[in-house]
């Protein structure tokens, strides 16, 4: 087949993996809203999952399949540039969403995330979304810089990393909301599912423990390429001081939680601040920024 | 002074101490750290971009002087950031250290003594009805399992992990490492570039440079004494996108200058290693070649002049001056690789690869201002003390007659920008990486658990995790089957 139609594959990919994941979004919408029953002649509320396990389970199914259109999505993009997929933003993008769906794919499978499948269906809507409208480029080769075995290593790290800091962050978020609605009453039933406070707190953590030595190698292999391409394997360039300050985050929140026993609320906040260090650099550094990173195409 | 307030001071430097290698003081320099970077990459600066804080200069005068008095447009070697990064690390020392030692005691001896109520524990699990030799038949079972076991006559304590605590530390050792490498490469290296066109040579001695900064440490005489000539360079491009796809330089190299050459290529993610030294193809443009003679066809100049590249079609901007000629001349000019117009954009280049070349000049004659002491651009001329006397686009082998001589365009060639780096502190910065990853991953991967094991009316067991990684709850439940009666 021809560059060109891989090119077209891909794109039918990304726009039939979109399609899938509205579908899952609703599903795993009704799950939420449909477990709530009114018991007859009383005033509470009561939830019934029974008869809202087949939504949930159709939504994981969906985002599975999407999941798989969005592997195609990638790889036919690869097949048509003849290279690594990661040569713009929206490159970064959909591998972004790949990335994401898997993670939380594993989590259904390894921590019962189900829970999760409203705002992570959600996210990977948008983030698609934005790819294919703001960000879109045709298929081209890479310029020579970007031409490294290290750039696909740093990028499928850093990328990965970034995925689970995103589940991470909806984890903690997650935790603050419910621990607000806690204080106040007891939980509400649409929420009856998600597990305990202290299960969030615990799950925000081994999240981040597990992939802050991935990010560590991102970083590095990110400063392995820098030196063979331009001279020096660590120069303060926007993205790079913005990688250095996500890692220097997450080392605080690991020492916050680790060595003095921070829980609860603070850990969740410090959580949260130490992702958005990571997306602020994936956005703002990549559309605004002026250092040697611009690569993104816009 | 006197006994008392000495005891003070001492007393005041130990709280200091204290205090400086605390778990809270380590997390707030750690987040301040993190702040403080912040700023480097809002503002312009001046190891990255001196053109911006330039720019920043011109827009907003005032605000900028204040702002480099508080070295906002060089954060990274700022006194503030570097104290915050020193203290980091001097509390990051007084932390580490001690907890080696420790560390390498513990590995050395027993663990710890059996606790007296095991029922305060977690995990506690009494074990009803248990057999006989229950003690032998536990340390057989943890010995098995690789515990660390200490047997005392009603009890057992025993404790596997230990390679987090070693991870750890290496993890945090390896930091210094890398802050150590990081400042052997700033104090003894050195950095610089030069633009050399297809055919020159290259002697590496601090003149050849066209610019070039030494570490503190570093001397002249440290250069690795090597000659290389640009054999040739070859750019290619998309035709679709007219993005560049693949660059390649064949040098020839003479290490040191004399022996033989050898044929060497550099690509922009290859660079060409020469023990700690390393050769970077940076940037690459074209050199249009002209000849200039006098009235009488006397030969003035002839050569390759350097011009800048503007666009990605490679539109390049330079300076053709004449000093030797009274008055002096000099062409302000444009080099087209594949000349292009349309009415709204006037004369520019649609392909960057040489097709169609122009050469886009306006002459003028007068002073150059070369001797007025002021360091002048050679992709500038200042024509405030000269006056223009001509434009003209010449294609390939035309001249142009200015009057007092004529200019021909005879060709191009390609020049290419090196960049020459020399850093001692490379290999040990990449190697505390690689040992801070290890450490990591050990760090945060090794379950450390004690499980305590004590005969008293019955068997009583019970467990301690200390990174809450799970798995304990199940030992310990294996362990009381094996121990059931
Ligand atoms: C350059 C600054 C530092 C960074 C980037 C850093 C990073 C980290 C990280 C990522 C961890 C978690 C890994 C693990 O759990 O083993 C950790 C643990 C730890 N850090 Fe640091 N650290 C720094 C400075 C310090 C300092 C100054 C101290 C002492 C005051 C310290 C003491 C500790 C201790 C005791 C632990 C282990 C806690 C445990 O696992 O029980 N660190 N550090």
């Amino acid at each position: 087949m021809s560059s060109r139609t891989y090119a077209y594959l891909s794109n039918y990919a990304v726009y039939s993996a979109m399609a899938v994941f509205t579908v899952a979004f609703i599903a795993y919408s009704m799950e939420m809203a449909f477990s709530v029953k009114n018991v007859e002649g009383q005033k509470k509320t009561d939830f019934d999952f029974a008869r809202t396990e087949n939504s949930g389970r159709l939504g994981s199914l969906m985002t599975l399949l999407a999941f798989l259109l969005l592997t195609g999505g990638v790889a036919f993009r690869a097949l048509s540039a003849h290279r690594v997929p990661w040569g713009n933003m929206y490159e970064f993008s959909i591998t972004g969403a790949w990335a994401l769906s898997g993670g939380f794919l594993f989590g259904i499978i390894k921590y019962r995330l189900r829970w999760l499948g409203v705002p992570v269906t959600f996210v990977s809507l948008l983030t698609l979304g934005t790819a294919v409208t703001v960000l879109y480029r045709p298929s081209a080769p890479l310029v020579p810089a970007l031409k490294s075995t290290w750039l696909a290593i740093h990028v499928s790290a850093a990328i990965i990393s970034g995925g689970v800091f995103l589940l991470a962050n909806a984890v903690a978020g997650t935790y603050l909301i419910l621990d607000t609605i806690e204080s106040k009453g007891p939980r509400p039933a649409w929420a009856a599912k998600i597990p305990s406070l202290e299960a969030l707190d615990q799950l925000s953590y081994r999240l981040v423990a597990f992939v802050f030595p991935l990010w560590t190698f991102a970083v590095i292999a990110g400063a392995i390429w820098a030196e063979s391409a331009w001279g020096r394997y660590w120069g303060w360039d926007p993205k790079e001081t913005w990688a250095f300050i996500t890692w220097v985050a997450y080392a605080a929140y690991l020492h916050a939680r680790v060595t003095i026993g921070w829980r609860g609320r603070r850990a969740a906040w410090l959580c949260l601040f130490a992702g958005s260090t990571f997306l602020f650099n994936y956005v703002y550094v990549n559309i605004w920024g002026t250092g040697r990173h611009t690569y993104s195409g816009l | 002074m006197s006994a008392t307030s000495e005891l003070e001071t001492r007393g005041l430097l130990r709280w200091m101490w204290r205090q400086l290698t605390s778990m809270r003081i380590a997390l707030i320099l750690l987040l301040t750290l993190g702040l403080a970077a912040i700023p480097g990459s809002i503002f312009p600066q001046r190891s990255q971009n001196p053109m911006k804080v330039q720019e920043f200069f011109t827009n907003n005068p005032q605000l900028a002087v204040w702002m480099d008095r508080v070295k906002l447009f060089d954060v990274y070697s700022s006194p503030w950031f570097s104290a915050v990064y020193l203290l980091l690390f001097i509390s990051l020392i007084g932390c580490v250290l001690p907890r080696t030692l420790q560390h390498l005691k513990a590995l050395r001896s027993k663990p710890p003594l059996t606790p007296k109520f095991l029922d305060r524990m977690e995990f506690y699990t009494p074990v009803a009805d248990s057999k006989a030799k229950s003690l032998d038949i536990a340390e057989a079972w943890l010995k098995k399992r690789k515990f660390r076991v200490r047997r005392d006559a009603d009890s057992i304590s025993a404790e596997k992990g230990y390679l987090r605590e070693t991870g750890n530390l290496l993890f945090h050792l390896s930091l210094i490492l890398i802050l150590v490498a990081v400042g052997v490469g700033a104090l003894y290296g050195s950095k610089g570039e030069a633009i050399l066109n297809v055919g020159e040579r290259f002697i590496n001695t601090p003149t050849s440079y066209d610019n070039l900064s030494f570490g503190k440490f570093q001397s002249e005489g440290s250069l690795v004494p090597f000659s290389l000539a640009i054999a040739d360079f070859q750019a290619k491009y998309d035709p679709a996108t007219n993005a560049p796809t693949d660059y390649l330089l064949k040098v020839n190299l003479a290490n040191p200058v004399g022996s033989k050459e050898v044929t060497k290529t550099i690509k922009v993610n290859s660079p060409l290693t020469l023990g700690s030294t390393k050769i970077y193809l940076q940037a690459n443009g074209y050199s249009p070649i002209v000849t200039v003679r006098d009235r009488n066809g006397k030969l003035i100049f002839q050569g390759a002049v350097p011009f800048l590249p503007q666009d990605g079609n490679l539109t390049s901007s330079g300076a053709i001056k004449i000093p030797d000629m009274t008055p002096q001349v000099g062409f302000v000019s444009t080099f087209l690789p594949t000349a292009d117009r349309t009415a709204s954009r006037g004369a520019f280049s649609s392909y960057p690869e040489v097709l169609d070349p122009r050469l886009l000049f306006s002459a003028w004659k007068g002073n150059l201002g070369l001797d007025s002491g002021v360091p002048q651009s050679v992709y500038r001329i200042n024509t405030s003390k000269m006056v223009r006397i001509g434009l003209k686009a010449l294609e390939l082998g035309q001249s142009y007659d200015f009057g007092t001589g004529t200019i021909t365009f005879d060709g191009w060639k390609s020049w290419v920008n090196l960049q020459i780096v020399d850093d001692p502190g490379k290999m040990y910065a990449l190697l505390g990486a690689l040992l801070a990853i290890l450490g990591l991953i050990s760090s945060l991967f090794t379950r450390q658990r004690r499980i305590w094991v004590k005969q008293g009316d019955g068997i009583e067991l019970a467990g301690l995790a200390k990174n809450a990684l799970p798995g304990v709850k199940q030992e310990i439940e294996e362990l009381a089957k094996e121990l059931k009666g």
